[in-house]
C-alpha cells in the first residue's frame, strides 16, 4: 500500500469524523412547546428558538421588564407556532434589540422558565425600513 | 435642496466602471487567447485604466456625499451624521455593504494596475480572470432594475426612494437635518484601518487564483506557480493581519472577553486563509520537488472559491440564525449565488478538463523526504479548516435539504466556542508538531540517523523549558500540556534552523521565522485563553441578585462609588462617571453644568482633569464624543503599583444603542481586562429615603450619610436663581462642608419666604447620595432644622480578568508577518528574474 492511500484513508476516517460530530453536537431549531417537552425529558441541551417581539397596534413593542439593575431582562416572545413565552435573559439588554424584526434565542428551559444564554438578532433589511427619525 | 447631480454623476460611473470591466475581460481574453494578441494589449491596458478611473470616481463621489453631508442620500443619512470627525467619516464609507463591496474592487484596480506593469507573458490569460471577477463585484452595487430583477444595491439612494415616510409624500424635497450616525460598535480606530487591510487580503486572493486559472486555460501546468506564490504569501499576510485586527477590535469594543468568538462570520474568513496557507506549502512543494501540484491547484482555486462563499454566507442573509452579527440582507443573495456557483463550477471544470495532462511525480513520497511532511502539513490545515467550515455552513445544508423537499432543523453547536476550541486544540498540536520537524527536512538531505541527531537536541531542550514553565505556571490540562511542549518544541527547532540560515542566507529565512511567530501565536492563545482569570470573584458571600445564574452572580463585584474593594491582589475604587475631552483627557462630569451643541461641554464647577488642566466655572471645552461617559476606576496593588481604567459606556439614542467597551491594563505579562457589565438604570427616578430632621446651629458638626459635615454659617442671599425677590422677602442659604473620601463637597440649600410663604431650594451632593433641604429656622436657640433624605449611592457591576501573557500572540503575529515579508521578497524576485529572461 502506498503512503499516499494510507495518507488518503486517514483524511476520509477524519472528514466522517468530523461529520459525524458536527451532526452530534448541532443544537436544532425547535418551537417553544418541544423545547419544553425536551426539558420534561431531562434533555439539557440547548436549542434555538425563533421569533418575534409582540407589538401592540400601535407598533410599540410590549412585554420586556427590565430588572432594576438593568444586569438581567426579559420579554415576551411569539414563537413560530404563536406561543408566547416570557423569556429571560441574565445579561443586559443586547444593542438592537428594539430595532429587531426577528430574534432567535439560545438556551433551555429552567425551572419552568425559558432561560436564554444568548440571543441573536436579525435586524430589518434596509429596504423595509420605515420613518425617519429627526 | 437635494442635490442629486453628484448621485447621477456616481451612477453613471458606476455604469462606466462595469461596461469598461466587461471591454476589458473581452480585451484581456483577445490579448491571451486572440490571434492578434499583441494588437490588443494597448487597448486593453487602456480600459483597464479608464475601469480604474471610474472605480475611483464612484469612491471619490461616495466620499463626498458622505463627507459633505448630503443627508438626502441613504448611506449618508443611514450611517454618518454631521459631527463625525473625518477618520470616522472614512470608516463610515464601508460601514454599508456597498462601501465594503467598493473598498474591495477598488483594492483590485490598484493591484490591477501592479499586474499589469509586473507581467509580460502572463498579461492577457491572467488578467482576463482578474476582470472577470471585477465584472461580478461591480454588478453588487449597480442597482439596476429589470422587471422583478434587480441587479445590485446601489450607494447612490437618495433617501425617499427608500425609506417609506409620510413625510415625503408632503414634501418630496425634505432633507433630514442630520443623519443617524456611525454604529457606536465601528467607532473605534480599528475600524479605520481593520476593514481596509481585510479587503486587500480578499482581493489579493483573487491573484494566484487567476494564475491558476490562467495555467489551466492556457495549458501552462506548471508555469503560473512562480508569479503565483509570492502574491499567495502576500495574500495570506495580509489577510491574516486583517484577521488579527478584526480580533483585535472585537478585544477592544465588544465585551464578550475576549479576541475570538468562533462565529459564523469569523469562521468564514478563517477557512480561506487556512487554505491559502495550506496551497502555499504544497506550492513550495512543488517547485522544491515537483510533487504536490494538483494539490496546489485545489487548494488555490479553493481558496479563492471559499473566499466567494464567505461572501455569500456574510452578505446573503443565510447566517441571520446563527450569527451574533446582525446582517441587512441587500436581496443580493441570488446574485452571490451566481457568483459563488460560476467561480466553483469553473474551477471544478477546468481541473478535470485538465487533471490528466497536469504532472505527478511517481516517486513513492519518502517519509524522509521533505514534500512528505509539507503535504501532511498542508493536509493537516486543510483539514482544520474543513473541520471549521462543516458545522459554520449548517444553515446552508438546511437550505439544500429544503430545496430537495427535506425538513431540517440542525442548529449549530449552542456552545460555539466550546466545541471549536475542542477539535482545533488537536489540529494546533499537529501543526507545531509538524512545522518544527518538517524543517529538519526542509534543508538537509536527511535520512534516519542524521534526523535522530539533529532533533534530538530540540527535543530535550523544549522538554526542559517546558517543564520549567508548566511547573511555575502550574498547567495540569494534559492537552495544554502537550501543545505547550510541541510550540516550544517549534519555535527551538526552527531558531536552529534560523540560526543557521542567518549566517548563510537570510532571505531564505522567512519559512522558520513565520514557523516561529505561528508557535508563538499558539502559545499565547494557549495562555490567554486556557487561562484567562476572572479577577472580580464575588467575595462578599452576597448574591447581587437572586435571579441571576451563579455564573453571573460570582463572576461580577459591586462597586459603589468611592468605596474601596479587594479584588485579588488589587484593591480598587470606583471615582465616578467622565466624559473624554478632546485635549485635556478625562474630566468628572459633575462638574459639567450644561452642553453648548453637540461637541461643547460648560462647566458649573471648578475641576481638574486628568491631564491637569483646570477648568473654572463658565469654561468650555470639546469632547470627542457626546455619547460616551467613562467609568473611572482606580486599582491599586498591594506592591504599590497604580493605575487607573476608565470603561466606556455609549447610548446611542437614535440607533437604541448602549455598548459597553472594556478598558484594558497592559503589562508585559498580562492584561488586565475589566468591562462595567452594568449601571443603574438612568432612565429610572431616584428614590429618596423618608425626610430626616437635624437640628444644627452654626459651627456645629454632624453627621450626613455617614459623612462628617460642617454647618459653617448662614448666609442671606440678595439673588436667588428662579425667583423674584422683592422687598420683605427672605432668602438666606447654608454653607456646609461635607468630607468625602477623597474630597470635600460643598452643601448649600435655600430657604426662601416670599410673600410669607416658605419655599424650600434642595442641595443634592450626587457623589454621596445626599439631598439636603433647610425645613425651618429657630431663632430663640440660634439654630436651623435640616432635612436629610439619602438614597443609593451611584454604582457600577464590574468584571475583570487577567489575560496572561497575551504579548506573546501579538508578537507572534509580527514575526509571522515578518517571516511572510522575507519569503515573499524573495520568490517575487525568482520570478522576476525568469520574466527578465522572457520566460515569464
Amino acid at each position: 500500500m502506498k503512503k499516499t492511500h494510507i495518507i488518503g484513508i486517514v483524511v476520509i476516517a477524519i472528514a466522517i469524523g468530523v461529520i459525524m460530530t458536527t451532526a452530534g453536537d448541532a443544537s436544532a431549531y425547535v418551537a417553544f412547546e418541544d423545547a419544553q417537552e425536551m426539558a420534561e425529558s431531562g434533555n439539557a441541551n440547548k436549542i434555538h428558538v425563533v421569533g418575534k417581539l409582540p407589538k401592540s397596534t400601535e407598533g410599540e413593542i410590549y412585554g420586556i421588564q427590565k430588572s432594576p439593575d438593568m444586569m438581567s431582562f426579559s420579554f415576551q416572545m411569539v414563537d413560530e407556532n404563536n406561543r408566547v413565552e416570557q423569556v429571560f435573559h441574565p445579561n443586559p439588554m443586547p444593542t438592537d434589540f428594539l430595532r429587531s424584526e426577528q430574534v432567535v434565542v439560545i438556551g433551555s428551559y429552567q425551572n419552568n422558565r425559558f432561560v436564554a444564554d444568548k440571543i441573536l438578532l436579525k435586524c430589518p433589511s434596509k429596504y423595509q425600513e420605515e420613518g425617519i427619525k429627526t | 435642496m437635494i442635490h442629486t447631480g453628484i448621485g447621477n454623476i456616481g451612477h453613471f460611473l458606476v455604469i462606466l466602471a462595469l461596461i469598461s470591466a466587461l471591454i476589458t475581460s473581452y480585451s484581456f481574453y483577445q490579448v491571451g487567447f486572440g490571434k492578434d494578441g499583441e494588437r490588443w494589449k494597448v487597448f486593453a491596458k487602456a480600459t483597464f485604466y479608464l475601469h480604474a478611473g471610474a472605480i475611483l470616481g464612484v469612491v471619490v463621489t461616495l466620499y463626498l456625499i458622505i463627507s459633505n453631508h448630503y443627508f438626502e442620500y441613504h448611506y449618508a443619512y443611514n450611517y454618518t451624521s454631521a459631527i463625525l470627525p473625518v477618520y470616522y467619516q472614512i470608516s463610515s464609507f464601508w460601514n454599508g455593504q456597498e462601501g465594503s463591496f467598493l473598498l474591495w474592487m477598488f483594492w483590485n484596480t490598484i493591484l490591477g494596475i501592479i499586474l499589469m506593469n509586473t507581467n509580460k507573458n502572463w498579461l492577457g490569460p491572467m488578467m482576463f480572470v482578474f476582470s472577470v471577477t471585477q465584472v461580478f463585484l461591480v454588478s453588487m452595487i449597480l442597482g439596476a432594475v429589470f422587471g422583478d430583477i434587480k441587479i445590485g444595491s446601489s450607494p447612490f439612494l437618495l433617501l425617499r426612494d427608500v425609506i417609506n415616510d409620510p413625510i415625503f409624500k408632503i414634501n418630496p424635497e425634505f432633507v433630514p437635518e442630520d443623519g443617524r450616525g456611525l454604529n457606536p460598535l465601528l467607532q473605534n480606530y480599528w475600524m479605520v484601518i481593520h476593514p481596509p487591510t481585510l479587503f486587500l487580503g480578499f482581493a489579493t486572493t483573487v491573484i494566484p487564483f487567476a494564475y491558476a486559472v490562467a495555467g489551466l486555460l492556457t495549458g501552462r501546468l506548471k508555469e503560473w506557480i512562480r508569479p503565483a506564490l509570492p502574491w499567495a504569501q502576500f495574500s495570506a499576510a495580509v489577510l491574516g493581519v486583517g484577521i488579527l485586527m478584526g480580533a483585535y477590535w472585537a478585544y477592544e469594543t465588544l465585551n464578550f472577553g475576549g479576541y475570538w468568538n468562533w462565529d459564523p462570520v469569523e469562521n468564514a474568513i478563517y477557512v480561506p486563509w487556512l487554505i491559502l496557507v495550506a496551497g502555499i506549502h504544497t506550492m513550495i512543494a512543488y517547485k522544491k520537488s515537483g510533487a504536490a501540484l494538483k494539490a496546489s491547484f485545489i487548494m488555490i482555486l479553493s481558496a479563492y472559491v471559499l473566499i466567494v462563499y464567505s461572501t455569500f454566507l456574510t452578505r446573503s442573509g443565510i447566517l441571520g440564525n446563527s450569527s451574533v452579527h446582525s446582517f441587512t440582507d441587500l436581496g443580493l443573495s441570488g446574485q452571490l449565488l451566481i457568483y459563488l456557483l460560476v467561480f466553483l463550477g469553473l474551477s471544478i471544470g477546468l481541473c478535470v478538463w485538465r487533471w490528466k495532462e497536469i504532472p505527478t511525480s511517481e516517486k513513492e513520497l519518502s517519509a524522509y523526504s521533505r514534500e512528505f511532511w509539507i503535504f501532511i502539513g498542508a493536509t493537516t490545515l486543510a483539514m482544520m479548516g474543513f473541520q471549521v467550515i462543516i458545522p459554520t455552513s449548517i444553515p446552508v445544508w438546511n437550505e439544500i435539504i429544503d430545496i430537495f423537499g427535506g425538513n431540517s432543523n440542525l442548529a449549530p453547536p449552542a456552545d460555539q466556542v466550546e466545541f471549536y476550541t475542542k477539535f482545533q486544540l488537536y489540529f494546533a498540536i499537529v501543526v507545531a508538531f509538524l512545522s518544527g520537524t518538517g524543517q529538519f527536512f526542509w534543508w538537509d538531505k536527511i535520512d534516519r540517523k542524521s534526523l535522530k541527531n539533529n532533533i534530538t537536541p530540540p527535543i530535550i531542550i523544549s522538554l526542559v523549558i517546558s517543564t520549567v514553565i508548566f511547573s511555575v505556571a502550574k498547567i495540569t490540562d494534559p492537552l495544554y500540556i502537550v501543545l505547550l511542549v510541541v510550540s516550544i518544541y517549534s519555535i527551538v527547532a526552527n531558531l536552529k534552523i534560523l540560526s543557521g540560515l542567518v549566517r548563510k542566507n537570510f532571505s531564505l529565512s522567512g519559512g522558520s521565522i513565520a514557523h516561529i511567530g505561528i508557535a508563538m501565536m499558539l502559545i499565547g492563545i494557549l495562555f490567554s485563553s486556557g487561562y484567562s482569570k476572572i479577577l472580580s470573584k464575588n467575595n462578599t458571600g452576597l448574591l447581587w441578585s437572586k435571579e441571576f445564574p451563579d455564573e453571573v452572580n460570582q463572576d461580577n463585584l459591586l462597586l459603589f462609588l468611592n468605596e474601596p474593594r479587594q479584588m485579588a491582589d488589587y484593591s480598587m475604587v470606583y471615582k465616578g462617571i467622565r466624559k473624554l475631552t478632546k485635549d485635556y483627557g478625562f474630566v468628572d462630569v459633575n462638574a459639567v453644568s450644561s452642553t453648548d451643541g453637540p461637541l461643547r461641554l460648560i462647566f458649573g464647577k471648578k475641576t481638574t482633569t486628568t491631564d491637569n488642566k483646570t477648568f473654572l466655572p463658565g469654561d468650555t471645552t470639546e469632547v470627542v464624543n457626546m455619547e460616551n461617559s467613562y467609568f473611572e476606576v482606580e486599582y491599586a496593588k498591594l506592591d504599590g503599583q497604580q493605575f487607573t481604567l476608565f470603561p466606556r459606556i455609549q447610548i446611542n439614542e437614535t440607533m437604541d444603542m448602549i455598548v459597553y467597551s472594556p478598558d484594558i491594563n497592559r503589562t508585559l505579562r498580562a492584561d488586565l481586562y475589566t468591562h462595567v457589565r452594568t449601571i443603574p438604570d438612568p432612565d429610572q427616578e431616584t428614590t429618596w429615603t423618608e425626610l430626616k430632621e437635624l437640628k444644627v446651629a452654626p459651627g456645629d458638626t454632624f453627621y450626613i450619610n455617614d459623612y462628617v459635615a460642617e454647618f459653617k454659617e448662614m448666609v442671606t442671599l440678595t439673588e436667588v436663581e428662579g425667583v423674584k425677590l422683592e422687598p420683605g422677602d427672605l432668602a438666606i442659604q447654608a454653607e456646609i462642608i461635607i468630607q468625602g473620601e477623597y474630597q470635600n463637597y460643598p452643601a448649600k440649600p435655600i430657604y426662601v419666604i416670599k410673600n410669607n410663604m416658605a419655599g424650600k431650594v434642595p442641595y443634592i451632593v450626587n457623589d454621596l447620595g445626599a439631598k439636603l433641604t433647610i425645613e425651618s429656622i429657630l431663632p430663640e436657640e440660634n439654630s436651623f432644622v435640616f432635612g436629610l433624605s439619602t438614597t443609593q449611592k451611584d454604582w457600577i457591576i464590574i468584571e475583570a480578568v487577567e489575560k496572561p501573557w497575551i504579548n506573546i500572540l501579538w508578537t507572534g503575529t509580527l514575526l509571522l508577518v515578518f517571516g511572510f515579508s522575507v519569503a515573499i521578497k524573495r520568490r517575487y524576485s525568482d520570478f522576476k528574474k525568469m520574466r527578465d529572461k522572457d520566460m515569464e
